[in-house]
């Protein structure tokens, strides 16, 4: 069904389904930034030997995240009074909808797709870019010092370690030849991407840790120096979208490692029967539990580490992994 | 004529994630509005700064570094706009485009370490 419509002739009503899958996907991801958000607690807490939230919805917590945005909606919105008004509305859309619109091309499974895309992987990174404009938009509307502060050093970690995420992929896209994730997928079946990239996968998980603006690289909202960054002068809703954002972006992301390095939908040898969907939920799962146990585990670095880090040694590593990877590519012909 | 419709469909759906994606900003902001209490005061809409007074307006002149590194990041973006295409269409090219590449990468390394001992790297 979905086939025939997908060649059908793009119209009102292509649209009109569309959109309502699309908003089953969104209703899915929301469902999954609730119980992202207790997870992480529940982890963090049992790592330092804690509890985490035990109290509303029974023992686990389960619904300790509806409670707090509930909360969050019933929260009067507060706009400064030298805050720029019109940017200062806008900035919240302009972070959030590039971190729901990178969803699109991200391959579930073989048949649990949106849109298959030629250029899929060059369209992620070219749109989950534009979130640093809302955040600098943010920033700069506040007002605020700590406010522009935050989101300078946002915008320049941001920028600085895109680059190496850039390249890392390059070798992926020279074994595949194409820039479709299906395509990459597809090539993994002698070998997840990850045996014959290790470089670049690690280079990608740091550089993609950053992106995230998580911990150790949580520099943009370091709470103990700058209160809160970028979004100091945000409050209830308004806020919530930037934290929305960050945690779309997070499964954006772990969905986007488990495509390109850890075989996507694949399953291992010899556990064929098991279904390409629980694959990809299992590969996706061990992405995000290893980046809240990155958090829990290092400490946040400093701003001159950071992007001497960034540049000094994360960009000549992706570099020379894309000349080691074309070389490889001559001499082996595995691909 | 087929392949054309899947095209524009694979387009039309990337185009209601956009869609989606501003909407529901927009809807839960306007939802909230409905629900949220509204009780003005002057003091609540002043500056936060840690409790003291805010003074000087916020918007300075900002430090030239940030400046520095994102034309440095300009630099490299072209850079992988040059290398993408050639990764994707490497194997009709063969080795030598793939000489070529290193030269043209060659180049932009001794930029690098141009800014790099020149300190433009170094955050202080």
């Amino acid at each position: 069904m979905v086939e025939e419509l997908l060649y059908s002739e793009a119209g009102l009503l292509n649209f009109g389904i569309f959109f309502l899958l699309a908003t089953v996907l969104l209703l899915v991801v929301l469902g999954f930034v609730t119980y992202a958000i207790l997870a992480e607690r529940k982890v963090m807490g049992f790592m330092q030997l804690r509890q985490g939230p035990n109290q509303v919805g029974g023992r686990w917590g389960l619904l300790q995240t509806v409670a707090d945005v509930l909360k969050l909606l019933l929260k009067e919105d507060t706009i400064p009074k030298l805050a720029d008004r019109p940017l200062f509305i806008l900035a919240p859309v302009i972070a959030f909808a590039p971190a729901f619109m990178v969803l699109a091309t991200i391959p579930f499974t073989d048949k649990l797709q949106f849109a298959d895309i030629g250029v899929g992987l060059l369209y992620y990174i070219a749109i989950s870019g534009l979130t640093t404009v809302g955040i600098v938009t943010g920033a700069w509307a506040s007002n605020n010092k700590y406010a522009l502060l935050g989101g300078m050093r946002a915008a320049a970690q941001m920028i600085s370690y895109e680059i190496p995420l850039v390249m890392s992929v390059l070798g992926i896209i020279l074994l595949t030849g194409s820039l479709n994730l299906n395509e990459i997928v597809e090539a993994q079946k002698n070998g997840w991407f990850i045996i014959w990239q290790p470089i670049a996968f690690i280079v990608f998980l740091i550089a993609s840790t950053a992106e995230l603006n998580r911990v150790p690289f949580d520099l943009p909202e370091a709470e103990s120096e700058l209160v809160a960054g970028f979004h100091v002068e945000y409050s209830g809703f308004r806020w919530a979208f930037f934290m929305l954002a960050e945690y779309v972006y997070f499964f954006a992301m772990a969905s986007l490692t488990t495509v390109l390095f850890l075989g996507g939908w694949l399953p291992l040898p010899f556990l064929e029967f098991i279904p390409g969907a629980v694959w990809f939920a299992l590969k996706f799962t061990a992405v995000i539990f290893i980046l809240v146990w990155f958090r829990v585990t290092f400490p946040r670095l400093r701003a001159d580490q950071l992007m001497e880090f960034g540049w000094k040694v994360l960009l000549p590593v992706a570099l020379a992994n894309i000349f080691l990877t074309a070389l490889l590519k001559e001499w082996l012909n595995i691909f | 004529m087929e392949l054309w419709n899947l095209y524009q469909n694979n387009y039309l759906i990337v185009f209601v994630f956009l869609c989606l994606g501003v909407l529901l900003p927009v809807v839960a902001l306007f939802l909230g509005k409905l629900l949220r209490p509204y009780k003005p005061y002057d003091t609540k809409y002043t500056t936060y700064e840690s409790g003291i007074e805010p003074f000087h307006d916020s918007r300075v002149q900002f430090n030239v570094r940030y400046y520095i590194f994102a034309l440095m990041f300009v630099i490299f973006d072209v850079e992988t706009v040059f290398l993408y295409p050639w990764a994707v269409a490497y194997e009709k090219l063969g080795i030598f485009a793939l000489i070529e590449m290193l030269i043209f990468v060659f180049m932009l390394i001794i930029g690098l370490v141009y800014a790099w001992k020149k300190k433009v790297l170094k955050w202080i």
